[in-house]
């Protein structure tokens, strides 16, 4: 069969010096659908970008259709014949379908005014041919997501790829919804179009694709027929590694129950249901893992146990007392502290110094100020010994905080969060993207927390993070806790993966 | 009938209407084009200033009506270009920029006001031209239509043409569709290929054409002369004209109107000696309303803090 | 000197945009004076040129120092706006009748001074509160929302003062006179420096420290940094973006105020006098740091009084300032303006950093 997309040795590293592609080399066969599974990080995103032309790789080959190609914008490899479904839509909502899909190449009318009748007529015939129903005249905005999605295909369509790119397409898709998708795909397929698909989702990829490529650590791991490869063959493939870390010494000590959330339910602005009547308990001195693909309700999960989002229905108890419907400073007040997963976003301003980084959750405490009046002797004190105990490498607190590395960023993140005399601490992605150094330490730090009787709950979606420092494991799916390990010892990334990927679920 | 009312809905009230919305229109549409392509363009005042001081200038050196109308929309697609050069190339912001070029148009005018007319209030020592009234003729006698449409301003009716020319570019061209997509979804706009800047830079260099049309009609039409500042605001009250209007052709036609009757009712309220700031300050406090009525409507989609 | 470039950036980029301002206004001097070196003499010198020159300046900076913060304040929390200029006119209408009104109590001084100024303030904060809540609460544009309240708030005051506190018997429209007690005292002979001047300074000092010796100050920086980290933090955004808006909303008021009853002893605006717009333009050019917005006010009222005597003793008109104004603020917002200069230097220290690591290893 012919190769629709050849890559070869494809080296990638970002300015961050994070290596995201290790010497991959993929064929993708014509009028296939070849699915790209692996866990967060393993590099997958990473080389559709390349192939797309959003990412240029510092070594490395592609062909398409045996022609050697370099795209240096997504132009270019619009022109080649490569189209991408971003996982955020590239719609403009307030535009009609037709007019989206049109965009870019209307037909036109003496040269100067679009053709309407002919974009309406180019639309239909591209519909009809892939029999991929939208609604022309409505606007963006007033069709539910998976159409929207529809859309998304048909632009592409239009713009004539024959190789799509879909990127966890049915993450936001309803099963009703990903049941269409997959008949078009299908039909797609027929009609001798080649579609790569990234997806965590296992059962998904046995049903659709024809052809599986695992990758881990910005590698390829395997390439074979699907039919060759059963779901847990895939799973052990993405998950299982060499164990190359020592786990950090069991708990002490574990006391009572510190945070408890009772049926917990939460719906997005789709109205999909995206968290489903979550039950856990985090006691004091322990550490609990939530161990997930990312986009399975972590971030919703966090946001709502510190007041960033509210619960649809359901209790959140921190050492008894409901939260919910609590603001953010309420929250805090009653001993919960929070790493945020986006430091950039949420867990500092970088352009202010490091010591209003620090007291951004207590400058209005007493020592810190009085009467609405900062204290600054204070202040600087508090913070260079936090500078101190928490080891961060900064010219001075009055420096700014981007003057800082990614690692020592983060440090100033957790000396906050972890100094505020915490009885919960919500831990989410603690060590993304920093160096080993910082990672040993901020481990270590969430670590003495929990020994000091912190209660800390651990979101991460690296599961060397999660089998390293939790007390137990929970395991999310789809929203939903799937399996909860209350031993830890001995487990490795191949017991917790059928849970993450959705093909087991405990009793 | 009351003689107030009498005289409101006498075709002469409704001629004035017309000639003192028509400044409005213009800038109103300029507004309104760069906002949809997501830029606030709050240099409509400096715009116009610029394009009547050299419709005048140009008009009094050369005598010749299309070397004015040719200076003076380059002079305010000039401004429009700086606007857009700052703000998309050196990352200025668009307020900012526009502030000072405002600034810097009613410095400029008056300062070469001096140079080429020793005066530093008005430019009528100079001999400048005016555009051509229209005459209807026999048309001019249909009732009431007639009496408002005959004798304004050629420029009158260019205002209404370029309602129907906004129109036309921005629902019928490829253009329009690509200004509506960047300032609605400049990645989805690029993400097919299409340059997010240079888009932008056009609905900037319309809004120049549009904004130096209204500037003019006031030096070379509304009146005969240059004086200084003589916007009065105009470009600020496009503003609001094309906020009521969401922008959109018709609403941005009726918002101006709205000022243009309401200036105009002032006008001819001011020998009754009823305080014409009452009416005057209406359409700002519809423009409020509107505005805040417009932005709820989308709160939820956003977070405190975001615009 | 590199590092010393890297430190000051800024400031730096401020003051070359400020030379360049400069030298294009020499050019034009050049180009249209017949007495150029004349020109240039009044113009940069002419303001120091008598005692009431130098009065001037202060005259005038005042007013633009009462803006400037007014502006400066709610752009801490990113807040853009253009509404100090509606606030100052709106507060001084308001305060001249309200001192009117009261004028039968018979309050001492310093009381009655006291008590008019307080109104002020309390009518700006009520003006800087609207755009602040409607952008807080409905997230409208700010600056078009306070472009339109400059408007409202211009026809309110012109129809307060001219049909209801009209004086008939002045000859022009303008409201009565405010009675003596309540005037600010103009305490340097020969100038028309008033007590509203030091009660300028006070301000700039006040706003300084309120703005980064307060929890609130803090948390108006912490919003204008980046909102979302201001609540994860637990700082109420909401409430911030409100009062950062009628805080503002107090300095303009008290600065409306203190205009008329230090120099003009009654209200006789009768269109906007723009004091609004140049405050945007020193919070612009003193980067929104009160300290720096004074001295970015006296400059500008330096600039406008070398234009006067330039305009009275020269052939060279005094819009020549609006332009230097306009050049000099464009370079300033202009991002990226000396960016690569910036980017170069920066590279270099850091080759230079690891060279010098390597070597040390």
């Amino acid at each position: 069969m012919a190769i629709a997309i050849s890559l070869r040795d494809i080296v990638k590293v970002y300015p961050n010096g994070v290596v995201a592609n290790k010497k991959v080399n993929l064929d993708i066969e014509e009028k296939t659908i070849h699915a790209i599974v692996g866990e967060n990080g393993a590099g997958k995103s990473t080389l559709m970008k390349i192939i797309f032309g959003v990412e240029m790789p510092q070594e490395g080959e592609i062909y398409v259709k045996g022609k050697k190609v370099t795209f240096k914008t997504p132009m270019e490899a619009i022109k080649s014949g490569i189209g991408m479904v971003h996982q955020h839509l590239m719609l403009a909502e307030d535009l009609t379908v037709v007019e989206n899909l049109t965009l870019g190449i209307e037909p036109r009318k003496f040269k100067i005014f679009l053709d309407k009748k002919e974009m309406n007529n180019l639309a239909k015939k591209y519909i009809e041919k892939y029999k991929i129903e939208v609604p022309l005249e409505k606007k963006i905005k007033e069709l539910p997501i998976g159409l929207k999605q529809r859309v998304e295909i048909l632009k592409a369509l239009l713009r004539n790829a024959d190789i799509l790119i879909l990127d966890e397409p049915t993450a936001v898709l309803t099963p009703q919804e990903t049941e269409v998708l997959f008949k078009s795909l299908k039909e797609l397929k027929e009609q001798g179009k080649t579609i790569i698909f990234i997806s965590h989702k296992l059962k998904e990829v046995k049903e659709i694709a024809d052809k599986v490529t695992i990758m881990r650590d910005g590698k390829v791991i395997a390439t074979d027929d699907a039919s060759n490869l059963s779901e847990h063959d895939i799973a052990r493939l993405m998950v299982g590694r060499e164990v190359s870390f020592e786990r950090i010494e069991e708990s002490r000590h574990i006391g009572n129950v510190a945070l408890k959330v009772e049926n917990l339910s939460y719906f997005n602005r789709e109205k999909i249901q995206v968290l489903k009547n979550i039950n856990f308990e985090v006691r004091e001195g322990e550490i609990v893992g939530i161990a997930g693909v990312e986009g399975n309700g972590q971030t919703e999960l966090v946001e709502i146990l510190t007041g960033l989002r509210e619960a649809s229905s359901g209790a959140v108890y921190v050492l008894g007392q409901n939260i919910v419907n609590k603001s953010v400073r309420e929250i805090r007040e009653m001993g919960v502290s929070h790493i945020p997963e986006d430091r950039m976003k949420n867990g500092v301003a970088d352009k202010a110094k490091v010591k209003e980084n620090l007291i951004s959750d207590r400058y209005y405490k007493n020592n810190f100020s009085k009467m609405g009046i900062l204290n600054y002797e204070y202040i600087d004190g508090a913070s260079n010994e936090l500078v101190k105990r928490f080891n961060i490498l900064a010219p001075s607190i009055e420096a700014p905080v981007n003057a800082l590395s990614g690692g020592n960023i983060q440090k100033v993140v957790v000396a906050r969060e972890l100094s505020s005399n915490p009885k919960v601490i919500i831990a989410s992605q603690p060590v993304r993207g920093i160096d080993v150094g910082s990672e040993e330490l901020v481990h270590n730090f969430i670590k003495d927390a929990r020994d000091s009787g912190c209660a800390v709950l651990l979101v991460s979606a690296d599961l060397d993070e999660i089998l390293k420092l939790s007390t137990r494991i929970l395991v999310i799916y789809n929203g939903e806790i799937v399996k909860s390990f209350d031993k830890v010892e001995g487990l490795t990334g191949v017991d917790l993966g059928p849970y993450m990927l959705g093909l087991k679920r405990g009793e | 009938m009351n003689p107030l009312l009498k005289s409101i809905f006498s075709t002469s009230f409704l001629f004035s209407v017309l000639r003192v919305a028509t400044p409005i229109i213009f800038p109103a549409l300029g507004v309104a084009i760069s906002s949809l392509s997501g830029s606030t363009n709050i240099a409509l005042e400096g715009i116009m200033l610029v394009s009547a001081f050299t419709g005048v200038i140009v008009s009094a050196f050369t005598q010749n009506l299309w070397l004015s109308l040719i200076a003076g929309i380059s002079a305010g697609v000039l401004i429009a270009l700086i606007l857009g050069y700052f703000s998309l190339k050196l990352k200025a912001d668009i307020i900012l920029a526009a502030i000072a070029l405002n600034l810097f148009a009613s410095g400029i005018t008056v300062f070469l006001l001096y140079i080429f007319a020793h005066d530093k209030g008005v430019s009528s020592s100079l001999k400048s031209l005016v555009f051509p009234t229209i005459k209807l003729g026999l048309l001019s006698k249909i009732p009431i239509l007639g009496g408002i449409l005959d004798n304004q301003n050629i420029l009158v009716y260019i205002a209404f043409l370029s309602v129907i020319i906004y129109y036309v570019i921005v629902f019928h061209t490829p253009l329009g569709l690509k200004i509506r997509a960047v300032g609605l979804n400049p990645d989805a706009a690029s993400s097919v290929g299409i340059n997010v800047v240079r888009i932008k830079l056009y609905a900037l260099i319309l809004s120049g054409v549009f904004g130096a049309l209204g500037g003019l009609y006031l030096s070379m039409g509304y009146v005969s002369w240059f004086g200084r500042d003589m916007t009065a605001g105009r470009g600020f009250i496009a503003i609001a004209a094309s906020s009521i209007g969401g922008n959109m052709p018709l609403g941005t036609f009726l918002g101006s109107l709205l000022f243009g009757i309401v200036y105009a009712l002032a006008n001819f309220l001011a020998p009754i000696n009823i305080p014409s700031e009452i009416i005057q300050v209406i359409p700002y406090i519809v423009t409020v309303l509107v505005l805040t009525i417009y932005s709820a409507r989308s709160v939820k989609e956003k977070e405190v803090g975001e615009e | 000197m590199e590092k010393f470039i890297l430190k000051y950036f800024n400031l730096i980029r401020t003051i070359i945009a400020i030379l360049i301002g400069f030298i294009i206004s020499v050019s034009l001097i050049f180009l249209v004076s017949k007495d150029s070196i004349a020109a240039l003499g009044y113009l940069f010198l002419g303001p120091f040129g008598s005692i009431s020159r130098i009065g001037n300046i202060v005259e005038l900076a005042t007013p633009i120092i009462f803006c400037g913060i007014a502006i400066a304040i709610p752009f801490q929390a990113q807040q853009f706006n253009v509404g100090a200029e509606g606030t100052f006119f709106i507060s001084a209408a308001f305060g001249t009748a309200f001192a009117l009104i009261i004028q039968g109590l018979n309050l001492p001084g310093f009381i009655y001074i006291l008590v008019v100024l307080t109104f002020a303030g309390l009518m700006g904060a009520f003006w800087g509160f609207i755009p602040g809540y409607l952008k807080a609460k409905y997230r409208a544009n700010m600056v078009v929302l306070t472009l339109m309240l400059n408007y409202i708030a211009y026809f309110i005051s012109i129809y307060l003062i001219n049909y209801h506190f009209r004086d008939k018997a002045a000859g022009y429209l303008t409201s009565y006179r405010l009675p003596e007690t309540l005037f600010l005292k103009q305490f340097i002979p020969n100038t028309r420096i008033h007590i509203g001047f030091l009660i300028a300074i006070a301000s700039v000092f006040i706003a300084y420290y309120f703005l980064y010796h307060t929890t609130l100050g803090y948390e108006i920086r912490m919003v204008g940094f980046n909102f979302h980290f201001a609540k994860y933090s637990g700082i109420n955004v909401f409430k911030v973006i409100v009062l950062s808006s009628l805080i503002g909303g107090i300095f303009a008021g008290i600065g409306g105020m203190a205009e008329v009853m230090g120099i003009h002893r009654r209200f006789l605006w009768q269109s906007l006098p723009g004091y609004g717009w140049d405050g945007v333009v020193v919070a612009i050019i003193g980067h929104n740091n009160p300290i720096l917005i004074m001295f970015a006010a006296f400059f500008l009222a330096y600039l406008r009084i070398g234009g006067q005597v330039l305009n009275l003793l020269s052939d060279v008109p005094y819009e020549l300032i609006s332009v230097i104004e306009a050049i000099i603020i464009l370079l300033i917002t202009a991002e990226a303006f000396l960016e690569n200069v910036k980017y170069r230097i920066t590279v270099r220290e850091a080759e230079k950093e690891a060279f010098k690591n390597e070597s040390s290893s």
